[in-house]
């Protein structure tokens, strides 16, 4: 754990990534097979199976730290990371251990079989001989995603200078739906056939937002043009007589969407589609809410089945025959892709995501002020001759989303956030204006810079009212403008309404607190958006 | 509140016996004042009474004010009240104020730590009824690495900065926090330099006896390729500035008992955070309040709730005083 936890504080002390990722390279070099394929596995999202909750892991911590529970429970907010809460507040360990990584991941994958007595002992028992950064790293296997200022793009660059591999390469075979019980670090990084997993997809190739306009990106006609649709972004594979569901966030969703079983009877085998996943309410997409419904649910039930029905918006074709046609320009996996999809029988959960027919950039500009009556949040633009690539990158696909819809709310709860946000006042509440009452109608936690969050968190102080634990009630008094990209009925909110992806856009400093909207403006904008 | 020695009023910490205040934060008659950092030492009071130690400092900040000195320990009557000031180890000529009148003692700590650090007179324990603590880093949480270790690391930081070609910059409170720092560092590595805000602050408490390495002022002809692997102490806002740049190629660090918190360290994006703070941490606070042998206290600056509810649990009687901006505001975090 030591070279782990060295590997970690080298992380922790730069802002820099070429020295991350230096830092993780040269882990990769030296560590044993196992302890690399964990490390893949936690910097890509893998963790081990929970063995004991956050709740006990808390008990103890305050037990063993000589302190009431609340107390802990108190400074959790303000340290805003339970892992390092706990590592903070425990005495020194009385011995010292170098025990591997992987030894300490198969000791709490092996407390999944143990009574609570001696889960407890064991963790105690491990908190007694780690050192305080170790014991951060410990607690953070344990309590919730292992996010350390790693992500999986660093990772894989750097595993790719390690192994002298290329990126892209490291990205696919990162891909699916492996855990470090189902395959080695040979298998999975170094043996030669890539496909040994059938299920595994391709890395998705991510847009960048385009902030002013088509003009820049040169010729009209070297350019195609789609809805940017707001569903789910899924790979939908079919190989060996079976079919597999991604989702970007590398999910696999095949068992949430049965819809999909169906297409092994009328495609051929070896494809691979990317695409949207919408509700389709026969003609057009459903607002986002009702696949919502469908999202949290890992059985789904009739009624849901057929009330919000899912099909994929196929915009892209990724293998054919079991080849790899991500090298093949835009413009000739589209025909490949119409020509597959041309025979589909209507009611197939399965379309083609139509090209945009435009001429100009202000032709474009004018469907794209249509989007909202689409079910779409703006267009997509694709270079016609580009490759699928992998990740995030600039150049060949830039997302042109409509600009939000805005309204002025009033700031009326604020909570500390957590991580790089500890100790600021980051996550508010907003109200609007209902006769003389302020009611709450969303959340939001981004859009200001760090000097604006530290001056609201000055004046929150300041301003507390009450408070309710973490959450504090403050004056009424500060106006923000709340940018957001969809807005639905909700009988479950207070206010009857809910918003898609709210974030705070403006302060306005110059809105007295009176001339915020009022929930009747919000209604109005439900109606016409809605 | 019975036998009140000192009340809390909306200018700050008030003995009606004696007709002062402590460390009030609007203007006064007459002002009692702990110690010389700005959320303390405030301008605009008629007249000023502090240690002989920490006047220099309050004339170099506040210009020509009326200010009277006391020795540490020398009681002196105002009205009905006696009054004496103790070391609060907080920084250098840092007083704690013991209040007595007609038995009844109360002590006001101003911001205090109870372990030594070389440079600042060290903390004295004072028997009191009542004590009004601090409580900066009242959760537990916070706990103070021994200084000789971090001293260690700090002077490592620097030796590998130095072999690598690049200046290690530091941000650190000017009054205080840097001058201790000073006192850590081992001039064997290389050139210390310092901000003006530091210098100045060295040159007062250097004519005051108070013992400190030597640095070199950075003027604005100062060529930095002239003193290659220097460490540069300067105030927290400096870096990252047009005035940080000068150094070329450089590490950053920031010296402070909030390093001690993984995303306040992170937050500031400075590449080491060294945890080292002029304010008692969570043992420091419960030594200091055990060895009062206090009943009553009050809980100012920092996480007063929360600490006073824990001392509560403990048996004591602990109530919150409203401050004005309470001890989370910037002040408190870069002196901290």
């Amino acid at each position: 754990m030591k070279d782990f936890a060295d590997l970690f504080t080298t992380i922790d002390q730069t802002t820099k990534t070429s020295l991350k990722t230096k830092a993780l390279a040269a882990f990769f070099n030296t560590a044993s097979d196992e302890d690399k394929l964990w490390t893949i596995a936690l910097f890509s999202g893998r963790r081990p199976k929970r063995a004991v909750t956050t709740t006990q892991l808390r008990e103890w911590a305050a037990e063993v730290g000589g302190i009431p529970l609340w107390l802990l429970e108190e400074s959790y907010p303000i340290v805003g990371d339970l892992a390092e809460t706990i590592a903070l507040t425990l005495p020194p360990p009385s011995r010292e251990s170098d025990l591997t990584l992987t030894h300490w991941i198969t000791e709490l994958k092996s407390l999944a079989a143990l009574d609570i007595e001696t889960r407890k002992a064991r963790i105690l028992d491990a908190w007694d001989q780690l050192d305080p950064t170790e014991r951060f790293l410990f607690n953070k296997l344990i309590t919730g995603g292992f996010r350390i200022g790693v992500s999986q793009k660093l990772m894989t660059r750097a595993l790719a200078q390690a192994t002298k591999q290329d990126e892209a390469s490291i990205a696919h075979r990162l891909m699916g739906g492996w855990t470090p019980d189902t395959t080695s670090f040979h298998d999975l990084i170094e043996a030669e056939d890539v496909e040994a997993d059938e299920s595994r997809p391709y890395p998705f190739y991510l847009a960048y937002q385009l902030e002013d306009g088509p003009a820049a990106l040169g010729s009209p006609d070297d350019w195609q043009a789609e809805w940017k649709l707001d569903g789910i972004r899924g790979q939908v594979i079919l190989r060996n007589g079976a079919h597999h569901v991604w989702s970007r966030g590398e999910e696999l969703m095949t068992d949430r969407f049965p819809e999909f079983a169906r297409l092994t009877d009328f495609l051929p085998d070896g494809i691979v589609l990317d695409g949207e996943i919408v509700a389709w309410d026969g003609t057009q997409p459903f607002p986002f809410n009702t696949l919502q419904a469908r999202i949290g649910r890992k059985t789904v039930p009739k009624k849901l089945l057929k009330d919000a029905p899912v099909i994929l918006l196929a915009y892209d074709l990724l293998e054919q025959d079991g080849e790899d046609l991500r090298n093949v320009p835009l413009t000739e996996r589209r025909a490949r892709m119409d020509a597959v999809l041309d025979n589909l029988p209507e009611d197939a959960p399965l379309k083609a995501a139509p090209p945009l027919p435009f001429d100009t950039w202000d032709t474009l500009a004018k469907t794209r002020a249509t989007a909202r009556d689409h079910r779409a949040e703006g267009l997509m633009l694709k270079r016609k001759d580009s490759p699928y690539l992998s990740g995030r990158k600039k150049g060949d696909w830039w997302k042109w989303k409509l600009d939000p819809l805005t309204v002025d709310a009033v700031m009326i709860y604020a909570q500390q956030g957590h991580g790089r946000r500890a100790n600021l006042f980051t996550d508010f509440t907003f109200a609007v204006w209902d006769g003389n009452d302020l009611v709450p109608f969303t959340k939001a936690y981004s859009g200001l810079t760090d000097d604006e969050f530290r001056k609201i968190t000055a004046w929150v102080r300041k301003n507390t009212q009450q408070r309710f634990g973490p959450v504090r009630q403050v004056t009424p008094h500060h106006v923000f403008e709340i940018a957001f990209e969809g807005i639905h009925a909700s009988p479950r909110h207070k206010s009857g309404i809910a918003l898609r992806f709210p974030r705070m856009s403006r302060w306005r400093h110059d809105k007295p607190l009176q001339e915020a909207n009022t929930l009747d403006d919000l209604k109005e904008i439900l109606h016409t958006h809605g | 509140m019975p036998n009140s020695v000192l009340t809390f009023t909306d200018r700050g910490i008030y003995c009606p016996a004696g007709d002062f205040y402590i460390d009030p934060w609007r203007p006064v008659d007459r002002a009692l004042i702990t110690h010389g950092h700005a959320d303390h030492a405030r301008p605009g009071h008629r007249r000023y009474l502090c240690t002989d130690a920490c006047a220099p400092v309050m004339r170099h900040r506040l210009g020509d004010i009326s200010v009277e000195t006391v020795k540490f320990g020398e009681t002196r009557k105002i009205g009905d009240a006696s009054v004496s000031f103790h070391a609060a180890g907080h920084l250098p000529g840092s007083a704690q104020v013991r209040v007595e009148v007609a038995g009844e003692i109360w002590v006001a700590s101003g911001d205090y730590k109870v372990v030594p650090d070389g440079l600042s007179e060290p903390f004295e324990p004072v028997k009191c009824h009542s004590f009004i603590t601090e409580c900066t880093f009242g959760l537990p949480v916070f706990k103070w690495d021994d200084q000789g270790e971090v001293a260690k690391d700090l002077n490592a930081w620097w030796a590998k900065n130095a072999r690598e070609g690049k200046a290690s910059i530091l941000g650190a409170y000017s009054l205080g926090k840097a001058q201790r720092l000073l006192t850590m560092l081992d001039p064997e590595i290389g050139p210390i330099l310092t901000h003006g805000a530091v210098e100045n602050t060295n040159d007062v408490l250097r004519q005051q006896g108070y013992g400190l390495p030597d640095t070199i002022h950075v003027t604005p002809d100062l060529n930095a390729k002239d003193h290659p692997g220097a460490l540069v102490i300067a105030p927290p806002s400096a870096l990252g500035s047009q005035w940080a740049r000068r150094f070329g190629p450089s590490s950053t660090a920031f010296a402070s008992g909030w390093m001690r918190l993984r995303g306040v360290r992170r937050r500031r994006a400075a590449d080491r955070g060294f945890v080292i703070s002029d304010h008692a941490d969570w043992d420091g606070l419960m030594q200091a309040i055990r060895d009062t042998s206090a009943e009553n206290i009050y809980a100012t600056h920092g996480y007063t709730d929360i600490f006073a509810r824990w001392l509560n649990s403990e048996g004591y009687n602990a109530q919150v005083v409203p401050t004005e901006f309470g001890g989370e505001d910037d002040e408190a975090a870069e002196t901290a």
